[in-house]
Protein backbone atom coordinates (compact mmCIF):
# COMPACT_ATOMS: atom_id res chain seq x y z
CA UNK A 1 0.00 0.00 0.00
CA UNK A 2 1.54 3.62 -0.85
CA UNK A 3 0.12 6.89 0.80
CA UNK A 4 0.04 9.85 -1.42
CA UNK A 5 -0.83 13.52 -0.43
CA UNK A 6 -2.07 15.60 -2.98
CA UNK A 7 -2.20 19.76 -2.79
CA UNK A 8 -4.84 21.41 -5.54
CA UNK A 9 -3.87 25.33 -6.07
CA UNK A 10 -4.78 27.50 -8.14
CA UNK A 11 -2.08 28.41 -10.76
CA UNK A 12 -0.12 31.64 -10.68
CA UNK A 13 -2.67 34.66 -12.06
CA UNK A 14 -6.08 32.76 -11.59
CA UNK A 15 -7.91 34.83 -8.90
CA UNK A 16 -8.62 32.65 -5.79
CA UNK A 17 -11.97 34.55 -3.85
CA UNK A 18 -11.35 32.84 -0.77
CA UNK A 19 -7.37 33.27 -0.45
CA UNK A 20 -8.04 36.89 -0.91
CA UNK A 21 -10.80 36.93 1.65
CA UNK A 22 -9.14 35.27 4.24
CA UNK A 23 -6.31 37.71 3.34
CA UNK A 24 -8.38 40.63 3.99
CA UNK A 25 -9.76 39.42 7.14
CA UNK A 26 -6.56 38.35 8.19
CA UNK A 27 -5.21 42.43 7.66
CA UNK A 28 -8.45 43.46 9.57
CA UNK A 29 -7.56 41.76 12.71
CA UNK A 30 -4.07 43.53 12.47
CA UNK A 31 -1.71 40.64 10.81
CA UNK A 32 -0.48 43.41 8.33
CA UNK A 33 2.63 41.16 7.83
CA UNK A 34 0.57 38.89 5.62
CA UNK A 35 1.08 39.51 2.03
CA UNK A 36 -0.91 36.96 0.21
CA UNK A 37 -2.84 33.72 1.32
CA UNK A 38 -3.53 30.86 -0.59
CA UNK A 39 -6.04 28.51 -0.46
CA UNK A 40 -6.07 24.96 -1.99
CA UNK A 41 -7.27 21.77 -1.41
CA UNK A 42 -5.66 18.94 0.33
CA UNK A 43 -6.02 15.28 -1.01
CA UNK A 44 -4.99 12.22 0.90
CA UNK A 45 -5.08 8.98 -1.57
CA UNK A 46 -4.26 5.08 -0.40
CA UNK A 47 -3.46 2.87 -3.78
CA UNK A 48 -2.88 -0.58 -4.04
CA UNK A 49 1.15 -1.20 -5.27
CA UNK A 50 1.60 -1.52 -8.90
CA UNK A 51 4.06 -0.91 -11.35
CA UNK A 52 2.82 2.52 -12.69
CA UNK A 53 1.34 4.10 -9.48
CA UNK A 54 2.67 7.18 -9.60
CA UNK A 55 1.85 7.62 -12.97
CA UNK A 56 -1.79 6.54 -12.77
CA UNK A 57 -1.83 8.92 -9.81
CA UNK A 58 -1.41 11.91 -12.07
CA UNK A 59 -3.32 10.63 -14.71
CA UNK A 60 -6.22 11.02 -11.63
CA UNK A 61 -5.17 14.44 -10.92
CA UNK A 62 -5.48 15.45 -14.61
CA UNK A 63 -8.73 14.27 -15.42
CA UNK A 64 -10.56 14.59 -11.90
CA UNK A 65 -9.02 15.82 -8.74
CA UNK A 66 -7.70 18.90 -10.55
CA UNK A 67 -9.25 21.00 -13.09
CA UNK A 68 -5.50 21.82 -15.42
CA UNK A 69 -7.42 24.58 -16.77
CA UNK A 70 -7.00 26.63 -13.38
CA UNK A 71 -5.11 24.33 -11.03
CA UNK A 72 -1.82 23.23 -10.33
CA UNK A 73 -1.22 20.16 -8.15
CA UNK A 74 1.46 18.67 -5.79
CA UNK A 75 2.01 14.88 -5.12
CA UNK A 76 4.30 13.78 -2.36
CA UNK A 77 4.90 10.22 -1.87
CA UNK A 78 3.98 9.60 1.92
CA UNK A 79 6.44 6.72 3.97
CA UNK A 80 3.59 5.83 5.71
CA UNK A 81 0.04 6.50 6.88
CA UNK A 82 0.44 10.67 6.28
CA UNK A 83 -2.00 11.31 9.57
CA UNK A 84 -4.53 9.77 11.67
CA UNK A 85 -8.20 8.70 10.48
CA UNK B 1 -38.59 18.63 -32.23
CA UNK B 2 -37.96 17.26 -28.85
CA UNK B 3 -36.28 18.44 -25.91
CA UNK B 4 -34.21 15.93 -23.56
CA UNK B 5 -33.18 17.41 -20.61
CA UNK B 6 -30.87 15.66 -18.67
CA UNK B 7 -31.00 14.49 -15.09
CA UNK B 8 -27.94 14.26 -13.25
CA UNK B 9 -28.02 13.10 -9.16
CA UNK B 10 -28.77 16.50 -7.61
CA UNK B 11 -30.10 18.58 -10.67
CA UNK B 12 -32.95 20.07 -9.39
CA UNK B 13 -33.92 22.84 -12.36
CA UNK B 14 -34.66 19.69 -15.08
CA UNK B 15 -38.48 20.47 -13.90
CA UNK B 16 -38.30 24.28 -14.48
CA UNK B 17 -37.18 23.60 -18.24
CA UNK B 18 -39.58 20.95 -19.14
CA UNK B 19 -41.75 22.89 -17.90
CA UNK B 20 -41.02 26.22 -19.74
CA UNK B 21 -40.89 24.00 -22.64
CA UNK B 22 -44.08 22.85 -22.24
CA UNK B 23 -45.25 26.56 -21.75
CA UNK B 24 -43.92 27.56 -24.92
CA UNK B 25 -45.97 24.33 -26.84
CA UNK B 26 -42.60 22.09 -27.37
CA UNK B 27 -41.73 18.45 -26.61
CA UNK B 28 -39.68 17.46 -23.89
CA UNK B 29 -38.59 14.70 -22.38
CA UNK B 30 -36.05 13.13 -19.46
CA UNK B 31 -32.61 12.36 -20.16
CA UNK B 32 -31.21 9.83 -17.77
CA UNK B 33 -27.30 10.52 -16.43
CA UNK B 34 -26.87 6.90 -16.92
CA UNK B 35 -28.49 6.67 -20.66
CA UNK B 36 -26.05 6.26 -23.55
CA UNK B 37 -28.67 6.51 -26.62
CA UNK B 38 -30.14 10.15 -27.36
CA UNK B 39 -32.32 8.98 -30.09
CA UNK B 40 -35.30 10.56 -30.54
CA UNK B 41 -33.77 13.81 -28.80
CA UNK B 42 -33.02 17.17 -31.06
CA UNK B 43 -32.02 19.44 -28.56
CA UNK B 44 -30.28 18.35 -25.03
CA UNK B 45 -30.44 20.52 -22.07
CA UNK B 46 -27.82 20.27 -19.36
CA UNK B 47 -29.49 22.05 -16.13
CA UNK B 48 -29.34 23.91 -13.31
CA UNK B 49 -28.48 21.99 -9.82
CA UNK B 50 -25.40 20.67 -7.85
CA UNK B 51 -24.88 17.80 -9.61
CA UNK B 52 -22.47 14.87 -7.54
CA UNK B 53 -22.98 17.38 -4.51
CA UNK B 54 -20.51 19.38 -6.64
CA UNK B 55 -17.57 17.83 -4.77
CA UNK B 56 -14.23 17.79 -6.04
CA UNK B 57 -15.35 20.78 -8.17
CA UNK B 58 -18.83 21.88 -10.02
CA UNK B 59 -19.56 19.55 -12.66
CA UNK B 60 -16.17 17.46 -12.19
CA UNK B 61 -18.05 14.62 -11.73
CA UNK B 62 -20.72 14.80 -13.91
CA UNK B 63 -19.16 15.42 -16.81
CA UNK B 64 -18.01 11.44 -16.78
CA UNK B 65 -21.39 10.32 -16.48
CA UNK B 66 -22.17 7.66 -19.19
CA UNK B 67 -24.61 9.84 -21.05
CA UNK B 68 -22.00 12.45 -21.21
CA UNK B 69 -19.88 10.53 -24.25
CA UNK B 70 -23.28 10.48 -26.13
CA UNK B 71 -23.77 14.13 -25.41
CA UNK B 72 -20.28 15.17 -26.88
CA UNK B 73 -21.10 12.65 -29.91
CA UNK B 74 -24.48 14.76 -30.24
CA UNK B 75 -22.62 18.18 -30.08
CA UNK B 76 -19.58 17.09 -32.38
CA UNK B 77 -22.40 15.98 -35.03
CA UNK B 78 -23.98 19.53 -34.55
CA UNK B 79 -26.63 18.67 -32.58
CA UNK B 80 -27.76 21.64 -29.97
CA UNK B 81 -26.89 21.49 -26.73
CA UNK B 82 -27.20 24.23 -23.64
CA UNK B 83 -25.78 24.60 -20.17
CA UNK B 84 -27.95 26.23 -17.75
CA UNK B 85 -25.47 26.91 -14.76
CA UNK B 86 -24.81 23.95 -13.29
CA UNK B 87 -24.69 23.01 -17.15
CA UNK B 88 -22.72 25.92 -17.86
CA UNK B 89 -20.43 24.18 -15.05
CA UNK B 90 -20.32 20.59 -16.41
CA UNK B 91 -19.76 21.86 -20.53
CA UNK B 92 -16.50 23.83 -18.90
CA UNK B 93 -15.34 20.70 -17.08
CA UNK B 94 -16.47 18.65 -20.25
CA UNK B 95 -14.49 20.77 -22.28
CA UNK B 96 -17.22 21.41 -24.63
CA UNK B 97 -16.27 25.07 -23.46
CA UNK B 98 -13.33 27.10 -22.48
CA UNK B 99 -12.80 28.36 -19.13
CA UNK B 100 -13.54 27.49 -16.18
CA UNK B 101 -15.58 28.50 -13.26
CA UNK B 102 -14.25 29.91 -9.41
CA UNK B 103 -16.31 31.04 -6.27
CA UNK B 104 -18.45 34.42 -6.48
CA UNK B 105 -16.06 37.45 -5.79
CA UNK B 106 -17.66 38.11 -2.46
CA UNK B 107 -18.01 34.01 -1.48
CA UNK B 108 -21.35 34.95 -1.88
CA UNK B 109 -24.61 32.32 -3.11
CA UNK B 110 -26.24 35.15 -5.45
CA UNK B 111 -29.80 34.92 -6.14
CA UNK B 112 -30.96 37.64 -8.45
CA UNK B 113 -32.44 39.11 -11.51
CA UNK B 114 -29.50 40.57 -13.39
CA UNK B 115 -29.75 42.76 -17.03
CA UNK B 116 -27.50 41.00 -19.75
CA UNK B 117 -26.73 42.42 -22.59
CA UNK B 118 -26.77 40.21 -25.87
CA UNK B 119 -23.42 40.16 -28.31
CA UNK B 120 -22.95 39.77 -31.29
CA UNK B 121 -22.42 36.16 -31.75
CA UNK B 122 -22.87 32.86 -33.93
CA UNK B 123 -24.78 31.59 -31.45
CA UNK B 124 -27.95 29.23 -32.93
CA UNK B 125 -29.53 29.83 -29.72
CA UNK B 126 -30.29 33.39 -29.80
CA UNK B 127 -32.90 34.72 -31.19
CA UNK B 128 -32.97 38.89 -30.56
CA UNK B 129 -30.47 41.52 -32.14
CA UNK B 130 -27.12 41.91 -30.82
CA UNK B 131 -27.43 44.85 -27.71
CA UNK B 132 -30.89 43.70 -26.71
CA UNK B 133 -30.91 43.73 -22.87
CA UNK B 134 -32.50 40.89 -21.11
CA UNK B 135 -33.43 40.21 -17.53
CA UNK B 136 -32.60 36.85 -16.50
CA UNK B 137 -32.06 35.91 -12.40
CA UNK B 138 -29.06 34.13 -11.52
CA UNK B 139 -28.79 31.39 -9.11
CA UNK B 140 -25.33 30.41 -7.94
CA UNK B 141 -22.09 30.22 -6.17
CA UNK B 142 -19.97 29.46 -8.45
CA UNK B 143 -20.19 31.88 -11.39
CA UNK B 144 -16.88 33.53 -11.58
CA UNK B 145 -16.11 32.89 -15.28
CA UNK B 146 -12.46 32.92 -15.86
CA UNK B 147 -10.50 32.63 -19.06
CA UNK B 148 -6.94 33.16 -20.24
CA UNK B 149 -6.56 36.25 -22.11
CA UNK B 150 -5.47 34.69 -25.39
CA UNK B 151 -8.55 32.16 -25.48
CA UNK B 152 -10.88 35.27 -24.86
CA UNK B 153 -9.06 36.97 -27.85
CA UNK B 154 -10.42 33.56 -29.23
CA UNK B 155 -13.73 34.10 -28.31
CA UNK B 156 -14.11 37.53 -29.28
CA UNK B 157 -12.73 36.73 -32.31
CA UNK B 158 -15.13 33.93 -33.43
CA UNK B 159 -18.18 35.40 -31.88
CA UNK B 160 -18.34 33.19 -28.75
CA UNK B 161 -19.01 35.53 -26.21
CA UNK B 162 -23.26 35.50 -26.27
CA UNK B 163 -24.47 37.30 -22.92
CA UNK B 164 -22.18 39.80 -20.69
CA UNK B 165 -23.31 41.57 -17.70
CA UNK B 166 -24.60 44.60 -17.91
CA UNK B 167 -25.91 47.82 -16.65
CA UNK B 168 -30.10 47.97 -16.69
CA UNK B 169 -29.40 50.22 -19.82
CA UNK B 170 -26.78 48.22 -21.28
CA UNK B 171 -23.73 49.77 -20.52
CA UNK B 172 -20.93 48.32 -18.51
CA UNK B 173 -19.73 49.85 -15.25
CA UNK B 174 -16.00 50.74 -15.62
CA UNK B 175 -15.38 48.38 -12.39
CA UNK B 176 -17.10 45.77 -14.19
CA UNK B 177 -20.81 44.79 -13.92
CA UNK B 178 -20.75 40.77 -13.41
CA UNK B 179 -22.11 40.22 -9.68
CA UNK B 180 -20.18 37.30 -9.57
CA UNK B 181 -16.76 39.05 -10.42
CA UNK B 182 -16.81 36.75 -13.73
CA UNK B 183 -13.75 37.37 -16.03
CA UNK B 184 -14.88 40.44 -19.03
CA UNK B 185 -18.17 40.14 -17.15
CA UNK B 186 -18.96 37.04 -19.38
CA UNK B 187 -22.38 35.13 -18.78
CA UNK B 188 -22.13 33.26 -21.64
CA UNK B 189 -20.53 31.62 -24.26
CA UNK B 190 -20.96 29.05 -26.90
CA UNK B 191 -18.50 26.61 -29.39
CA UNK B 192 -17.05 27.97 -32.41
CA UNK B 193 -20.68 26.39 -34.31
CA UNK B 194 -22.82 28.35 -32.01
CA UNK B 195 -24.65 25.18 -31.35
CA UNK B 196 -23.00 24.39 -27.42
CA UNK B 197 -24.04 27.02 -25.29
CA UNK B 198 -23.42 27.98 -21.78
CA UNK B 199 -24.90 30.51 -19.54
CA UNK B 200 -25.09 31.23 -15.81
CA UNK B 201 -28.17 32.86 -15.89
CA UNK B 202 -31.62 30.82 -15.95
CA UNK B 203 -33.53 31.67 -18.75
CA UNK B 204 -36.03 28.84 -18.16
CA UNK B 205 -37.12 30.67 -14.75
CA UNK B 206 -38.55 33.40 -16.98
CA UNK B 207 -40.93 32.30 -19.92
CA UNK B 208 -43.94 32.23 -18.55
CA UNK B 209 -45.15 35.38 -17.49
CA UNK B 210 -46.46 34.77 -14.58
CA UNK B 211 -43.42 34.30 -13.27
CA UNK B 212 -40.94 37.30 -13.33
CA UNK B 213 -40.91 37.69 -17.22
CA UNK B 214 -40.38 36.63 -20.49
CA UNK B 215 -37.03 37.25 -21.57
CA UNK B 216 -36.00 34.04 -21.34
CA UNK B 217 -38.81 32.53 -24.34
CA UNK B 218 -36.11 33.34 -26.97
CA UNK B 219 -33.38 30.89 -26.66
CA UNK B 220 -35.69 28.53 -26.67
CA UNK B 221 -37.60 29.58 -29.74
CA UNK B 222 -34.41 30.33 -31.37
CA UNK B 223 -33.15 26.57 -31.51
CA UNK B 224 -36.48 25.10 -32.37
CA UNK B 225 -36.83 27.79 -35.18
CA UNK B 226 -33.38 27.34 -36.51
CA UNK B 227 -33.73 23.36 -36.45
CA UNK B 228 -37.38 23.99 -37.98
CA UNK B 229 -35.45 25.30 -41.35
CA UNK B 230 -32.43 23.05 -41.19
Amino acid sequence: MAHYEIFVTYKRGIFDPPGATAARALDSLGYAEVESVKIGKYIRLEVADGPDELTRVREMCDKLLANPVIEDYRIVEAEGPVSAG
Amino acid sequence: MRFGVVRFPGSNCEQDVVIAARYLGFDVGYVWHGDTDLAGFDAIVLPGGFSYGDYIRTGAVARFSPVMAEVVRFAERGGPVLGICNGFQILTEAHMLPGAMLRNRGLKFICETVPLRVEPSVCQWVGVPAGTVVRIPINHNEGNYTVDAETLARLEAGGQVVLRYCEPDGTRAPGGSAPNGAFDDIAGICNERGNVFGLMPHPERVVDPEANGTDGQSFFRAIVERMAAV
